[in-house]
């Protein structure tokens, strides 16, 4: 299980004179469904497009299952990727496309037949096979482009932001799918996609990265919860980010208290910057709070209210399912759990 | 895959065919020759200014310009029409429009050739109602004549392309603002479809300036543009420096026109970035 | 309505401008006599007089050969450049499209006398390349290319850059990506550009004119020294035939470009 496929190691790449890459490592282990998140711009693409083969990097090493393969080109690597637009073929029939890769294995007619039938099944597109590629829906198209993928049965299957082009309902039926077919198959899946909460949805490992850099590497849980950075704290969820300084182990200070926490290890009176979620700012009476503030805004979001407090010159972001009034005094508590501590960034 | 190669053949076809022999006519038009063999000699385009030459070039360009007048004046109706909203069916008058210009050149000048003559079809209709004949072949307005016909869907197309599209809603909110149709015209269409102008009149300039088909049948043996100096000088003269510096001088006053053109394109660019 | 009852007058005169000649230059093709004034009767002689020339046969015969093979050329290389250039960096590919923009700008006359001066030139001294067929072949070759880049560069552009990479992503060879889907892409371009390299060279004069040698003469060619003779009908039996091919060859191009058309709407 934890048998890595792919390595990366030291990689490097280089685009007209910036750099897309700088001196990356990661491993991805057989079977997970590892996905790259980060803005447009960080390098996802590139490191994809590295383990795909339509790039090779300009330094570092590209490892498939212990062997290097830097410049092995597309048509020898057992991977295959799923396009951001598709890139179907526009003059081949839905059953074309899927057996398009079979054909050039020169698969037998009857055998490929079958495995083109079994994956549009897979996929819900049976009954499909001679409809043309421009008469499809988005969704049709991207599970056509799926299929035309996993008929191969790579070891590796590469998602380039595949729900992108898709309308949001369709784009949370699609994760779904994507991760029961993922669990079912028992195939690597890197996927790319700059929407943290897919990534949360989806993915057994989130790489997070920025500018080229890893940022953090961990389960959806704990990159939610337990940030590394202030880059991380802030692209996953919403965040209230204090500056704090920690007393000693387990106990911090910000915004005017001294919070009991369950961090420690920073030595004494370290600056750090403390991350709380806003739902994780508790709502009480002005005497219960451990601080105090005063309700600036009040926005119904459905599920919850997001509420601007203000408590000196800071202003906590909270989501509660009770509301209280703008202009009213309140009280926040927050509890030992919620405080997520994070080594101050030596940032510019 | 490298495929930047594949393109290697037509670079070497086009240096030899394309680059090579514009450079022959440029040292052609610089050199004379001697016993001794090619000297260089600013004499074949010294002679280009001689009172004789000159008159040809000053013909050539204002038969060319008048044609181009001629055009504009006609075309810019045309194009108009053509993008008005009561044509539903104008793919088809598009159509009728491109068809002539893709028949053969020499067979549409030859039709005015026919046409033209003392006893063609217009004097003998002419003579039937009464009017006396006229006797424009072989004159300068029958050179004028045959670059019209010939290059008028050079004009019409680049305005009507422009003029199709032309955001309606900038015309409605003239419209809105206040101004009738002539000011309409005069303020928003016509500044808006220049650039479709400027690429007309280059379209119908070039071909005209440098015609020597139309000159040769419509206009006989006496009325020489600078096309037929051109040809005579490499044809029947045999003065390949004088004929190159000829082809030298064509060849920057196409220039000129190409670089207005441009000019106004990113002219164009230009009054878009502004907005 | 006045307005546009006008509008209709005025394009039915223009129209009347640009075709009457046309139309009269056929029918009187047809006509039992040589004056090009009186109706004398419906005949086909000039259209027999034509074919049994020898001077129309072998000019005809040059006319396609050079159309055919000039086309197929200029299709190769044509087709290979453009894929070529639009791989290329964009200053480089600026460089080069500027190149190919040079003979399609340059007027023909100057295109002409520079080909022959570098034939005359070439045959001087190597005894190859006298004027003649071979030349004038060449000649079409050079002018045809551009219009052929012209055609397939912007099927490539259209091409999703993807295309190709997903052929090798599912194990196709550079070769068979290829031919197995950038060129059923392009093909269409391909085949316009084709068709257009065999009408510019069906209809050419000028580039002829000049790089021809005796005895070799294409129809415009031909058509052009009767002309200077004076008028003939069995011009007019050539200039219908004429017409009538490049009308169709056109309305060819025309229906497959308006067939793109509608298939992209549907995309």
């Amino acid at each position: 299980m934890s048998k890595h496929i792919i390595e990366l190691k030291n990689i490097d790449k280089v685009y007209d004179g910036n750099p897309v890459l700088k001196n990356m490592n990661l491993y991805i282990r057989k079977n997970e469904f590892l996905t790259l998140l980060g803005p447009s711009g960080c390098g996802k693409t590139t490191t994809l497009r590295i383990i795909g083969g339509f790039e090779t990097p300009d330094k570092g090493d590209v490892l498939f299952e212990g062997k290097k393969i830097n410049t092995l080109p597309p048509y020898k690597r057992k991977v295959n990727t799923v396009f951001q637009k598709y890139a179907l073929f526009p003059h081949l029939t839905v059953a074309e496309n899927v057996a398009f890769g079979l054909k050039i294995k020169k698969m037998d007619k009857h055998t490929m037949e079958e495995k083109v039938k079994t994956m549009l099944h897979l996929v819900n597109l049976s009954g499909f096979e001679n409809r043309s590629i421009t008469s499809l829906s988005g969704g049709q198209q991207q599970r056509v482009a799926i299929a035309r993928a996993l008929v191969n049965e790579p070891e590796v299957l590469l998602l380039d932001e595949p729900l992108g082009a898709l309308d949001l309902k369709l784009r949370k039926e699609m994760q779904i799918e994507l991760k029961n077919m993922q669990q079912r198959l028992g195939i690597t899946f890197i996927f790319v996609t700059h929407d943290q909460e897919e990534a949360l949805t989806m993915s057994d490992t989130i790489v997070v990265m920025n500018e080229g850099v890893i940022q953090q590497v961990g389960s959806p849980i704990d990159i939610y919860n337990e940030p590394e950075n202030r880059f991380v704290a802030k692209f996953i969820g919403e965040s209230n980010i204090v500056d704090g300084i920690m007393l000693d182990d387990y106990l911090v200070d910000f915004a005017g208290y001294h919070f009991p926490c369950v961090d420690k290890g920073f030595g004494q009176n370290q600056p750090v910057d403390v991350v709380i979620r806003p739902e994780d700012v508790k709502i009480v009476t002005p005497a219960e709070g451990m601080i105090q503030g005063e309700v600036k805004s009040v926005i119904f979001k459905g599920v919850h209210y997001e509420m601007q407090v203000t408590s000196g010159d800071f202003t906590w972001m909270v989501h509660s399912t009770l509301m209280e009034a703008e202009g009213t005094q309140v009280g926040i508590q927050i509890g030992p759990n919620d405080i997520h501590i994070m080594k101050k960034e030596a940032e510019a | 895959m490298n495929k930047k190669w594949i393109s290697a053949p037509y670079l070497v076809w086009m240096v030899i065919f394309i680059v090579v022999p514009l450079f022959l006519v440029g040292f052609y038009g610089i050199t004379v020759r001697t016993d001794t063999g090619f000297v260089f000699s600013l004499e074949p385009l010294q002679r280009c200014f001689e009172p004789t030459y000159l008159k040809v070039l000053g013909r050539s360009v204002l038969l060319a310009a008048i044609s181009t007048v001629i055009c504009l004046i006609l075309g810019y109706p045309i194009a108009m029409i053509l993008t008005s909203k009561d044509f539903s069916d104008k793919n088809i008058y598009l159509m009728l429009f491109v068809i002539p210009m893709w028949m053969n050149f020499l067979l549409r000048t030859y039709a005015w050739l026919t046409l033209l003559e003392k006893n063609g079809l217009i004097n003998v209709l002419l003579q039937k109602i009464g009017l006396n004949p006229i006797h424009i072949l072989y004159t300068n307005q029958a050179v004028v004549l045959g670059m019209v016909y010939n290059f008028l869907p050079f004009m019409v197309l680049p305005i009507y392309s422009v003029l199709k599209k032309l955001d309606s809603s900038l015309i409605e909110a003239a419209q809105d603002l206040g101004a009738n149709g002539f000011q309409t015209f005069i303020k928003v269409i016509f500044p808006l479809s220049i650039p479709g102008v400027v690429s007309g009149i280059t379209m119908v300039f070039m071909p005209a300036v440098t015609t020597f088909v139309i000159s040769r049948l419509l206009g006989g043996g006496h009325y020489y543009l600078i096309g037929n100096l051109i040809e005579e000088q490499f044809l029947s003269v045999g003065n390949w420096h004088f004929g190159s510096a000829l082809s030298i001088f064509l060849m920057i006053i196409i220039l000129i026109s190409i670089f207005i053109t441009s000019h106004y394109e990113t002219d164009k660019e230009g009054s878009v970035g502004l907005w | 309505m006045v307005n546009r009852i006008m509008q209709r007058i005025y394009l039915c005169l223009i129209f009347l401008f640009l075709y009457a000649p046309i139309v009269i230059l056929i029918v009187f093709s047809f006509n039992d006599s040589k004056s090009r004034a009186k109706w004398n009767g419906f005949t086909l002689r000039w259209y027999k007089e034509m074919i049994q020339d020898p001077q129309i046969r072998s000019a005809l015969y040059y006319t396609l050969a050079i159309a055919i093979i000039a086309a197929l050329i200029a299709t190769i290389i044509g087709t290979f450049a453009a894929i070529g250039i639009h791989n290329m960096k964009r200053w480089k590919r600026n460089i080069i499209m500027n190149l190919t923009y040079l003979p399609v700008l340059n007027p023909d006359i100057v295109t002409g006398i520079s080909l022959m001066i570098l034939f005359i030139f070439i045959s001087s001294r190597f005894s190859i390349l006298s004027p003649g067929f071979g030349t004038m072949l060449l000649a079409h070759i050079t002018f045809n290319i551009p219009y052929v880049i012209l055609s397939v560069l912007p099927k490539l552009k259209q091409l999703d850059k993807n295309l190709y990479e997903a052929a090798l992503d599912l194990g196709a060879t550079p070769w068979y990506a290829f031919f197995q889907v950038i060129l059923p892409q392009i093909a269409p371009g391909i085949v316009t550009g084709a068709l257009l390299a065999f009408t510019l060279s069906l209809d050419d004069f000028v580039i002829s004119f000049f790089t021809t040698g005796a005895g070799v003469s294409n129809l415009s060619i031909l058509i052009y020294s009767m002309a200077r003779r004076g008028v003939n009908p069995k011009i007019n039996a050539l200039s219908t035939v004429l017409f009538i091919t490049v009308l169709f060859l056109l309305l060819l191009i025309n229906a497959r470009s308006s067939k793109d058309r509608v298939r992209k709407e549907h995309a």
